[in-house]
């Protein structure tokens, strides 16, 4: 069986990846994909510490990764929603161009 | 205890419910206003039958019902009124209602054409309910405040046409005169209290009228050896000086003769000013009270003298008056002062015998005279009337009764027989054979100045027509009326009678006025007996022993002596003009000129009183623009001054210091507010760096 720090290593590589594709991209897209690979590597980590704990019968961690993806589905239609009003509005997506938010 | 005695109260509330409501009438609604008044009085009067028939058939202590109950309660002590029902009560009630029903329906004729009929019913109850209340009251501060309430009536009805600057004024005398009075009146409450501790009359043996407490204030003695209750009984007397208008507080009582001719007739003859009597009636018993070494009660002494000097006072300014309402003011003076002299020598019941009889042919007097002004077009001078015999056949016949009454001729007339018991009474007074003679001196004057006037007024031919046209329409009663007016037209010169309206109230009072002879005759004394709450017995000895027979063979003669006068200086040779000088005044000019000018007790006042309280005033004026302005201008510039140093504070220090903070606080929003860029790439950068920094730190930390 692999060990946990198999698991984590994935999952770090994982982070990595993912916020260096919301760092790097200026594309609102790409930013989104980015954040999600992210919040993934955090769902890795759940369910490696889940399954690697002392009673994995407990269910919790299988639980908070359950309720983790489902709060990411309505996070990126959310996203998705206002990225598409955004692009109605600014006509791009390019996020540097979007700065009106400023104080 | 009786029903009646139960709900005494209903009489005076029923006619504060009338004034109530009529004081929120509209000012058309006049046969409304009249006949809740009238409507309320007549209930009142039917109440107060019932009352007296109450009081009938018991004698002695047992003839008094009292209802006391309490009013509030101040910590331990409790406040405390009531009512009583007595023969004192019962008879003053039905004489007020009586008497105050017929003047109030006569007033319907009188005061048809004025503008606000409505306003003088209003008042007219509001008096009917405080002189009411004032009667039935047990309790020296209920019969206080009801005694401030008719003040107030009177005032309100003296001044009722306020627009003309006398009838103000005379209103405003009369209430700052009485108040001298009423604050002797209240000292004299204060006093009762502080040594009684109870202001009911009559409390089943605790009240300030019973034995106990009496027996204390005698035991009292106070300043100058005069005992607690001597003293109380003299200021409580200042209080009937000022109401009753005796000496030396009677000025107000001819001025008030500027009110309505009803309002003369109720209030300044018949009722109101019959209170300072009904007063010392009242507090009889305090007032008799004899202190140890002193051979008669000292407060009755002073009511005998006061009362007798102003029965001879009133009666000789009388003579020379020519103003038709000044004459019987000054009558009421001296009739006034006959009934104090009767309280002070011969007990309640001679002083409230005459107050009874004198309020029935005071009252026929005054509204006959009121007939009289109303027939002749609003002219009240006697010099310019005569010869109305002729116009005012009604009017005429009851004036004659009513003038014989009030001068004592014999057998038929009550104010005969209630004279001669308290000239009876003052031939019995043991210190003094002077009050008699004052007294019969008086009657002599009353017959003098009745019999002139019924000689100006009704004799002789009339000398008043010339001056109609040039007197016009100014009158005050001319506002509105339409009946009247046309009247005036058809013989614009003539006097006229009265309406139905205001005739039948003479006839009755006039019938009054002879009819309670029956009830007061030293043959059967009913009045005077069932007054004092004493049995009533049928006997002629009372009348044929010589010494009740001498004295009314005096009295007799003395009136037909100050009539037969009159008759001789006025009645052979009637004046012709107006102007023409009075028979008298060429006999007698220099006594003659004190009398017309009132003995000139107003220019005294005058000259003193109301100088020196002008001056004090105008002294309290300096004293007040002079120092108190300049200390409050000191503390006015003190304060600003202050002000001005606080503001500078204010302004270089606080301020300063305000503005410093706002700025840094404004320079800090700005940097943080560059963090903010905008960039989303930025904030993810912040996160991705903090989030090393964290990791480092846990790194770090777990190390350790």
């Amino acid at each position: 069986m692999t060990p946990l720090s198999g698991y984590l290593l994935v999952s770090a590589l994982l982070f990595c990846i993912g916020l260096a594709g919301a760092l790097t991209r200026r594309n609102a897209i790409m930013v989104l994909i980015g954040i999600e690979l992210m919040l993934n590597a955090a769902n890795l980590n759940f369910i490696a510490f889940w399954r690697f704990s002392e009673n994995p019968e407990t269910m919790t961690g299988l639980m908070f990764a359950v309720f983790s993806i489902a709060i990411a589905a309505a996070e990126a239609a959310v996203g998705l929603a206002l990225i598409i009003t955004i692009y109605r509005h600014f006509r791009t997506a390019n996020v540097d161009q979007v700065e009106d938010m400023k104080g | 205890m009786s029903w009646i005695a139960q709900n005494l109260w209903l009489i005076p509330v029923l006619p504060l419910l009338a004034a109530g409501i009529s004081a929120l009438l509209k000012r058309p609604c006049r046969s409304l206003a009249a006949g809740l008044a009238i409507g309320s009085m007549g209930a009142s009067f039917l109440l107060s039958c019932a009352a007296l028939v109450a009081t009938l058939g018991k004698h002695g202590a047992a003839s008094r019902q009292v209802v006391n109950f309490d009013w509030f309660a101040l910590g331990d002590t409790v406040v405390r009124l009531g009512w009583v029902l007595d023969p004192l009560t019962a008879a003053m009630v039905v004489m007020i209602t009586f008497v105050g029903s017929l003047i109030f329906i006569f007033s319907v004729g009188y005061m048809a054409h004025d503008e606000n009929f409505t306003r003088f019913f209003c008042f007219l109850s509001l008096f009917a309910a405080a002189m009411l209340g004032l009667i039935i009251a047990n309790n020296l501060l209920l019969l206080f405040m009801c005694w401030e309430l008719v003040g107030l009536a009177s005032y309100l009805l003296i001044g009722f046409w306020f627009h003309k600057p006398s009838a103000a004024a005379a209103a405003k005398k009369a209430f700052i005169t009485t108040r001298i009075g009423d604050v002797f009146f209240f000292l004299g409450i204060v006093w009762l209290y502080s040594e009684t501790g109870t202001l009911l009359f009559y409390d089943a043996g605790r009240g300030c009228l019973e034995q106990d407490a009496l027996a204390k204030m005698v035991a009292h003695t106070t300043l100058g050896g005069l005992a607690a209750s001597s003293a109380i009984g003299l200021l409580l007397f200042c209080g009937a000086i000022g109401k009753s208008g005796q000496l030396p507080l009677h000025v107000w009582l001819p001025d008030a003769m500027e009110g309505p001719t009803p309002v003369s007739a109720l209030i300044h003859a018949a009722t109101m000013v019959a209170a300072g009597v009904f007063l010392v009636a009242r507090v009889y018993p305090l007032m008799e009270m004899q202190q140890a070494g002193v051979s008669e009660p000292i407060p009755l002494t002073a009511v005998t003298w006061i009362g007798a000097l102003t029965a001879i006072f009133g009666a000789l300014v009388a003579v020379s008056q020519t103003d038709i309402k000044r004459i019987l003011a000054y009558s009421t003076v001296s009739q006034l002062g006959y009934m104090m002299m009767g309280l002070g020598i011969g007990g309640v019941a001679v002083g409230m015998f005459h107050l009874l009889t004198h309020a029935f042919f005071k009252a026929l007097l005054f509204l006959g005279s009121g007939s009289i002004i109303h027939g002749c077009h609003e002219e009240q001078d006697i010099r310019r009337m005569g010869g109305l015999k002729k116009f005012m056949p009604v009017t005429f016949a009851t004036y004659a009764i009513g003038m014989m009454a009030l001068s004592g001729v014999p057998l038929v007339f009550s104010g005969f027989w209630s004279k001669d018991e308290i000239l009876h009474a003052a031939w019995h007074y043991g210190p003094s054979k002077i009050p008699f003679l004052l007294g019969l001196a008086g009657a002599f004057l009353t017959a003098f100045y009745m019999t002139r006037q019924m000689c100006f007024v009704f004799g002789g031919k009339y000398r008043g027509g010339h001056r109609e046209a040039e007197k016009g329409s100014d009158g005050v009663m001319e506002s509105g009326g339409t009946g009247h007016d046309q009247h005036h037209s058809a013989h614009s010169s003539d006097p006229h009678e009265s309406p139905p309206v205001m005739t039948w109230p003479l006839i009755l009072l006039a019938a009054c006025a002879v009819l309670l002879v029956i009830v007061g005759t030293p043959v059967w004394p009913w009045l005077p007996h069932y007054l004092e709450g004493r049995e009533v017995h049928f006997s002629f000895a009372a009348l044929f022993n010589w010494d009740m027979l001498s004295l009314l063979l005096l009295s007799s003669a003395v009136v037909a002596i100050g009539i037969g006068l009159s008759w001789w200086f006025y009645g052979l040779l009637p004046a012709e003009k107006p102007d023409e000088q009075d028979p008298l005044e060429q006999q007698f000019p220099e006594q003659f000129a004190w009398s017309r000018g009132k003995f000139f007790v107003d220019e005294l006042y005058a000259a003193t009183f109301v100088k020196w309280n002008a001056r004090l005033g105008e002294l309290c004026h300096d004293l007040d623009r002079r120092v108190l302005d300049l200390l409050v201008s000191i503390v006015g510039w003190a304060t600003t001054a202050c002000a001005h140093v606080a503001k500078l504070c204010d302004e270089y220090v606080v301020n300063k210091l305000f503005d410093a903070g706002c700025g840094e606080v404004r320079r800090g929003a700005e940097a943080a507010s560059e963090l903010q860029g905008g960039q989303i790439h930025q904030y993810l950068r912040s996160i991705g760096l903090a989030l090393v920094l964290f990791v480092f730190i846990l790194a770090v930390g777990c190390n350790k």
